[in-house]
């Protein structure tokens, strides 16, 4: 109990004091998984979003597989992106291992399935009860699909935070692409695993601690934003 | 509004029917409907819950697509056309907008300018009695106002052809009756008018003519006085003096 | 090769909006968690970059995979504590400018209530028979790095098949030295590891140095660059601008001048080799 006291007490000794190192780790942890949620969102909304109103043979398959997608383990992503972005795979020439671009880019297809089923749900509910009025109003397709996906935003919202949630959180990918350089790839999740092995089990919990409070602040942020969307437009 | 909804050189109306049927998972719920709706009267879809009156509106309107048999407009509806005709659900569907942007957003899928959108929207706001309510949130309305609301969005559309889907079946009896009065209205203005309804008393008032659906089958078709005076099918009677069983 | 150039453009654009490092100049070293872990890069890099302005990227992992790494062209510089290793590296056209620049030694370590009473003994494989023999719980790091090939290679001067031979009480964890040091501390296991990271070590638990000083346990470190014949993006220039500084008396005297705890950890040792 005290090992936990105390790495809480250092954890805020350290952000107290603005460690410069624990900053760069924290922007970096921040600079990468928020990146790499910006780009499966793009992809991940409009996907879920046609799935959702689409109508096409295998769609029952395709939502399976989507779903099942939702637990891809980071570590399997890393090791597929290394292979990929290895000198000796088939996009070595990019030169993007080690580098955080190759981190974003394994993030992102990590929590673009998560997304993208938690979207599909979310529209193909919404759907269910704006379906016959929209058509009836003469929306075809994508537009009534758009004009959807914009009225339930803050709903999917909540999909978004949990892609958030699993990139913030994963450490098997950015390891194993990113190759925890000090100063250049380390982020929290990677420092915390390092700083166990060398045995600073504190300083390690005190990284967990902050990494934890960012998350949650992130999450309360966000529900807040909802509840003062529900209440503005019903 | 008092304005006459536009007409094309061919008006849309009469709607035929031909043998339509509609059968959905496995059972049957319009059997082999044939009829017309012409232009003019205020045509009343009566039958008791289960009858199949949804179903029919939704066939007419063009959200379903019939099993067998023909549907045909006088003029055929191709997509990308503005539509014609319009529809108020029994559960109003707004968007998480103001109540002038709901109509708003009708006028511009209808292809009006965006500077014209403003003006046309308040117009219909007012026409149903909304227009200090235009910026309020649609979605926290009360259930009469939403509804005189999705009169507002489906009139500003100026169709030639209205679906009513039992409109008035979740409000109270002051809300029904403001509903009525708006109906009526946009019937003075020259749109046709086909509600659904299961009140007797709601059938009376607001039709020309009735069609009596039973169990998916047209059972009668006729107009308001002789239909509730001398009623030709035993259905027709029973249903009437409040006999009819539910489906 | 139009998909490819798309991607570029996108990969591209990705590097432009992170603009993390992406115009120093830099080389990437393949090197083991042994050397990251002890601290020893935390001092000794810093003086080569301010030196140089060139930036030295260390992906610190066990030997066998930095070896691999280098064998795909992941990496510029190899840096590594496996002399049998690197010399197949060598030969196989893999590694160019190879040259032995210091050691450390190991350290058997061991429960200080040490069932298999090798403690203050001089002779590690005479130790490692007694471990076998009272079957005392040992934790293998198992995992392709310099130590664990050292390990093997003591089981084998001892006279002992550890394949055949092993049972319950030889535990392989497949991981890197401190989270074998983790496990070894928690279950009271005896354990060979690297004097550096045993030093800068802080989970300890009951564990002690038992058996040290044994010639054998020696540890010598190579450092190579990765051959730009079969790899022709590989940073010759910088690259090789880094092996010269490391074995140049500047660079062998930053390795020698890192203490832990008052205790110099690795031995600079390279002979113009």
């Amino acid at each position: 109990m005290d090992v936990i006291l105390g790495a809480i007490r250092g954890a805020f000794g350290l952000m107290i004091g603005l460690d410069a190192t624990l900053l760069e780790i924290v922007a970096l942890s921040l600079q990468v998984s928020l990146s790499a949620v910006a780009i499966a969102t793009a992809l991940a909304l409009p996907l879920g979003a046609a799935i959702a109103v689409s109508k096409f043979r295998g769609r029952q398959t395709v939502i399976v597989i989507l779903n099942a997608l939702m637990g891809l383990p980071p570590v399997v992503v890393g090791l597929v992106v290394y292979l990929m972005l290895s000198r000796a795979g088939p996009l070595g020439e990019l030169g993007l291992l080690f580098t955080p671009t190759a981190m974003v880019v394994a993030q992102a297809i990590l929590i673009l399935p998560i997304i993208a089923a938690l979207a599909r749900q979310a529209v193909e509910d919404a759907w269910r009860e704006y379906q016959d009025q929209l058509r009836s109003l003469g929306a075809g397709g994508w537009s009534a699909a758009l004009t959807l996906v914009w009225d339930i935003r803050f709903s999917l919202l909540t999909a978004v935070l949990a892609g958030l949630g699993r990139a913030a959180a994963e450490v098997g990918a950015v390891m194993i692409v990113g190759g925890n350089i000090d100063g250049v790839t380390r982020v929290m999740t990677t420092a915390i695993a390092l700083e166990t092995s060398k045995g600073d089990l504190p300083l390690a919990l005190g990284l967990g601690v902050i990494l934890v409070t960012l998350v949650l602040l992130l999450n309360a942020g966000a529900y807040t934003l909802k509840e003062a969307a529900q209440r503005r437009y019903g | 509004m008092g304005e006459e909804p536009m007409r094309a050189p061919t008006s849309l109306l009469p709607l035929r029917l031909e043998e339509v049927s509609f059968v959905a998972a496995g059972k049957t719920i319009i059997d082999r409907v044939s009829l017309a709706f012409e232009a003019g009267p205020r045509t009343i879809i009566l039958g008791p819950n289960g009858a199949g009156k949804s179903v029919l509106m939704r066939l007419c309107h063009g959200l379903l697509a019939p099993t067998s048999g023909r549907i045909a407009w006088a003029v055929p509806e191709r997509p990308g056309d503005r539509r014609r005709q319009a529809m108020v659900f029994q559960r109003p569907v707004m968007l998480r907008r103001s109540a002038l942007a709901n109509v708003e957003y009708g006028l511009k899928l209808a292809g009006v300018a965006r500077a014209e959108r403003g003006a046309q929207a308040r117009a219909a706001l007012q026409s149903v009695g909304l227009a200090e309510l235009g910026d309020r949130a649609a979605r926290v309305l009360s259930g009469g106002e939403q509804q005189r609301l999705a009169l507002a969005r489906a009139w500003a559309l100026r169709p030639e052809v209205l679906f009513l889907d039992e409109p008035t079946a979740n409000l109270d009896p002051g809300a029904s009756a403001e509903v009525e009065r708006i109906i009526q209205a946009i019937h003075a203005a020259g749109t046709k008018i086909v509600m659904s309804t299961h009140n007797l008393g709601q059938a009376r008032r607001l039709g020309d003519e009735i069609l009596f659906l039973h169990q998916g089958r047209l059972v009668e078709h006729a107009p308001v006085d002789r239909f509730f005076n001398r009623p030709a099918s035993a259905e027709a009677g029973a249903f009437i003096k409040g006999e009819l069983p539910w489906t | 090769m139009d998909l490819k150039r798309r991607l570029f453009l996108g990969a591209a654009a990705l590097a432009v909006a992170l603009p993390l490092a992406a115009q120093e100049k830099f080389i990437t070293v393949a090197s083991t968690t042994s050397t990251e872990q002890s601290g020893l890069f935390k001092h000794m890099l810093p003086i080569f970059e301010q030196k140089t302005g060139t930036k030295v990227r260390v992906v610190a992992q066990g030997t066998g995979q930095a070896l691999d790494m280098g064998r795909r062209g992941d990496a510029d510089v190899v840096f590594v504590h496996d002399p049998a290793a690197e010399k197949k590296f060598v030969d196989d056209g893999f590694g160019v400018n190879y040259k032995q620049v210091m050691y450390n030694d190991f350290v058997l370590i061991g429960p200080k209530s040490d069932p298999a009473k090798i403690v203050g003994g001089k002779d590690i494989l005479a130790a490692l028979k007694r471990v076998e023999g009272a079957k005392a719980p040992f934790v293998s790091r198992a995992d392709k790095s310099g130590t664990h090939a050292a390990e093997l290679r003591y089981w084998k001067s001892a006279g002992i098949d550890i394949a055949t031979q092993k049972g319950p009480w030889y535990k392989e964890t497949g991981s890197g030295m401190g989270p074998a040091l983790n496990t070894a501390s928690s279950m009271g296991g005896y354990i060979l590891a690297d004097r550096g990271t045993w030093l800068s070590f802080k989970n300890r638990g009951d564990l002690a140095v038992l058996v040290e000083g044994d010639q054998k346990l020696f540890n010598q470190y190579g450092i190579m660059l990765v051959n730009p014949a079969k790899h022709a993006h590989v940073k010759q220039d910088l690259g090789n601008a880094f092996i010269s500084w490391v074995v140049s008396p500047a660079g062998q005297k930053a390795i020698a001048e890192y203490k832990v705890g008052g205790e110099q950890l690795f031995f600079p040792n390279y002979k113009g080799r």
